[in-house]
């Protein structure tokens, strides 16, 4: 797929991957064999019916194409940016056994930024069953699970805490990967469907999950994500230039910092930004920084090979640059006399043995510190799920270590009638997932409710 | 609570200083010294703000302590003034003191006197009431407390709590560090607490006074200061407005 040139692309914020034009999509979707058993499908955790909708490019009719992946996924233009399809989809596809795979992630994209520029398909929602459910986040769990309960015929309230919707598509993934005009227009399209969307009102402070079940709600999706940033808890972290990966990412992406003064959020980013961390995260800080103007390090503390970002975008963030060092973690940050960060000292690592589940551990070097300077840091070590929710839910079972909120298969919590899914109810992780776990709860909360009679019959 | 003045704006951390749950309303006091209070300051009656999203924070711990001393410094008398009331409700006896930069920075002088049992005003410059905060040192040494709270610039915080500390009166100080998102998720207002960092949006504001590193607050809260000079000044040339202060 044609993306922007390095040198280029890392001067501006504008979109990498170009998209295919319909020529190049005509010709990848004639690469599909049509399996009887398509393994794609497997692989996708949405079950997207992917032979089908490259069918339906191949026949030229985007808007069936469009309407068949919006059966299953109400979120493509994102997918098909941000998804690991080389883990999903792709994964399973028969070409990539001797070559490479369709590529089936661009496919999507080709279709639902077509649909952006053409007619848009609204689809038909079930008859009202007179339930109501309230969908607290609106990031990919919770996009996906109002979005089919809103098709199954329920009312759907969507609360969002920010002053947008899309969550970590809004705040966290930065303009370059995925503009934030087509998170807008995703959200958009639930709105459409009949999704009554809330910004600004954050559950667990202005209103608690008991307080919605008491109103009438039905039933109540938790979808509030990993959005407690992670510190390193080492000494002088609080020094300005610091950030959390959130900070950073909220400043750019979501205020826009990128074009301070012309919106009012600054970042301050020095010559010398140093990334901790080697996971998404840690590449889009590192990225944004670039295009920021500055020389940017990654600092990982295991080696290149268990980086847990994906592939192609440390691939992205090579090419544009990054310089990355690894088995080195910071110990101590030093200021200046106005309180920011000036020099990092850090220890070097030695890998350990795999642990039961294959992941390598680290573990410092005696005597191995060293120090160099840094006037910008961005800690990127991973995000917890905020924990308003279950501070103010009783009965609501939840990790008290990681603050995780325990669901079994459907996304059924310890409460009759609440489920949860996505990042709080895992830990951080993809996007698709998430959607999944919305999927999986929108079906359990569909069949719990019609179990039932309304509460709002019975009130 | 965060607010929004308008579209494209930055969210900016208000203090909640009253509530009228029968006409719907919540108000709150700011200062014109950055673009956005400069912006909210253009406000005529009607228009509306893009986004209010609040109450965040914890909620003030209001009961009945005793004898209570409410200090309230600047932009921040207003918040101090309804704590002080809200107190003197929960049957406390409330001295409230009401520290400015000079006289013309006073305000609420009224609504003061109302909530309290007693009103000290005391100023920068000795243009009106007392001058400083030395007479605090004689109060506390005759008088005694079994609470105080403090709301206002981080300098008269930490100088209070310095002085309570002998005294062992519990000391409540409300940070106001520099916020964005104000749930939890950016942690750039990051204080720290007896050695141990909280977040100032989901932990406070609200921390007790004699273990809260003042030091280090002011140097994260200044640690943008030349952009919002900047910002300031050109929102300034731009659209050409009266200084001033405001209350809403």
């Amino acid at each position: 797929m044609p993306k922007q040139e390095p040198n280029e692309r890392v001067k501006n914020f504008n979109e990498v991957a170009l998209g295919y034009s319909e020529e190049m999509a005509l010709r990848e979707a004639s690469r599909c064999l049509q399996c009887k058993s398509p393994q794609c499908i497997t692989g996708c955790p949405v079950e997207v019916p992917i032979p089908e909708f490259i069918n339906c490019i191949l026949q030229k009719d985007y808007l069936g194409g469009i309407a068949t992946i919006k059966t299953r996924n109400a979120l493509p233009a994102v997918c098909g940016r941000v998804c690991p399809q080389e883990e999903q989809c792709q994964k399973g596809c028969v070409l990539g056994k001797k070559g490479k795979p369709v590529n089936i992630g661009r496919l999507e994209r080709f279709l639902a930024d077509w649909e952006r520029t053409h007619e848009c398909h609204v689809p038909e929602c079930a008859p009202p069953t007179g339930r109501r459910v309230a969908v607290i986040g609106a990031g990919p769990a919770g996009l996906t699970a109002a979005a089919d309960l809103v098709r199954l015929g329920h009312a759907v309230t969507l609360f969002e805490a920010l002053h947008v919707g899309g969550g970590v598509l809004s705040y966290g993934i930065p303009e370059f990967r995925l503009p934030k005009a087509i998170v807008k227009g995703e959200v958009e399209f639930v709105r459409r469907l009949g999704v009554d969307v809330r910004l600004g009102n954050l559950i667990g402070r202005i209103h608690t999950v008991p307080e919605l079940l008491q109103q009438g709600y039905d039933a109540v999706f938790i979808g509030t994500g990993a959005g407690l940033p992670q510190y390193l808890n080492v000494p002088g972290e609080n020094l300005g230039g610091i950030y959390s990966a959130n900070e950073f990412l909220i400043r750019v992406n979501l205020m826009k910092a990128y074009d301070f003064p012309e919106s009012d959020t600054p970042i301050r980013i020095g010559k010398h930004v140093v990334v901790i961390g080697g996971g998404n995260v840690a590449m889009d800080c590192a990225r944004s920084s670039m295009r920021l103007g500055a020389k940017v390090c990654l600092n990982y503390r295991r080696s290149r090979d268990e980086l847990p970002a994906r592939k192609e975008e440390i691939e992205n963030a090579e090419e544009e640059g990054l310089v990355c060092k690894y088995l080195c973690a910071p110990v101590e940050f030093y200021g200046d006399e106005k309180g920011w960060v000036r020099e990092m000292r850090c220890a070097c690592m030695e890998l350990t043995e795999p642990d039961a589940k294959g992941r390598r551990g680290v573990k410092p070097i005696a005597c191995s510190d060293f120090a160099e300077p840094v006037d910008t840091v961005i800690v990127a070590i991973g995000q917890t799920p905020n924990p308003f929710i279950q501070r103010t839910t009783e009965g609501l079972d939840v990790d008290p270590r990681t603050g995780i909120i325990r669901v079994d298969a459907s996304g059924r919590t310890s409460l009759e009638g609440v489920y949860a899914g996505g990042d709080v109810a895992t830990g951080a992780a993809t996007v698709i997932s998430a959607m999944g776990a919305g999927k999986r709860a929108a079906k359990a909360m569909h069949e719990y409710m019609m179990g039932r009679p309304p509460k709002g019959a019975r009130s | 609570m965060i607010v929004i003045a308008r579209e494209g704006g930055e969210r900016v951390p208000l203090t909640i200083c009253g509530c009228d749950s029968a006409k719907g309303t919540v108000s709150f006091a700011f200062h014109e010294v950055g673009k956005t209070t400069k912006e909210l300051g253009t406000f005529e009656e009607g228009e509306s703000l893009v986004n209010v999203t609040g109450p965040l924070g914890n909620p003030s711990d209001i009961r009945s302590f005793g004898r209570v001393l409410v200090v309230g410094g600047s932009i921040m008398i207003a918040p101090a003034v309804l704590q002080a009331r809200e107190m003197k409700r929960a049957g406390n006896d409330v001295t409230l003191v009401l520290g400015c930069r000079s006289e013309e920075f006073l305000f609420m002088r009224d609504e003061a006197a109302a909530s309290s049992d007693r009103v000290i005003v005391s100023s920068d410059d000795g243009s009106i009431g007392v001058k400083g905060l030395g007479f605090l040192t004689d109060m506390l040494a005759k008088e005694r407390f079994d609470r105080c709270v403090v709301l206002g610039p981080i300098v008269m915080m930490k100088r209070v709590s310095e002085l309570t500390k002998p005294y062992g009166i519990p000391t409540v100080v409300t940070v106001t560090p520099i916020m964005i998102d104000g749930m939890g998720m950016c942690g750039v207002c990051r204080v720290s607490v007896g050695g141990r960092t909280k977040f100032g949006c989901m932990d406070g504001p609200e921390f007790d006074g004699h273990l809260v590193d003042f030091d280090e607050l002011v140097k994260r809260q200044r640690t943008m200061l030349p952009e919002e000079r900047l910002s300031s000044m050109l929102w300034e040339k731009n659209r050409g407005c009266e200084h001033g202060r405001n209350e809403g």
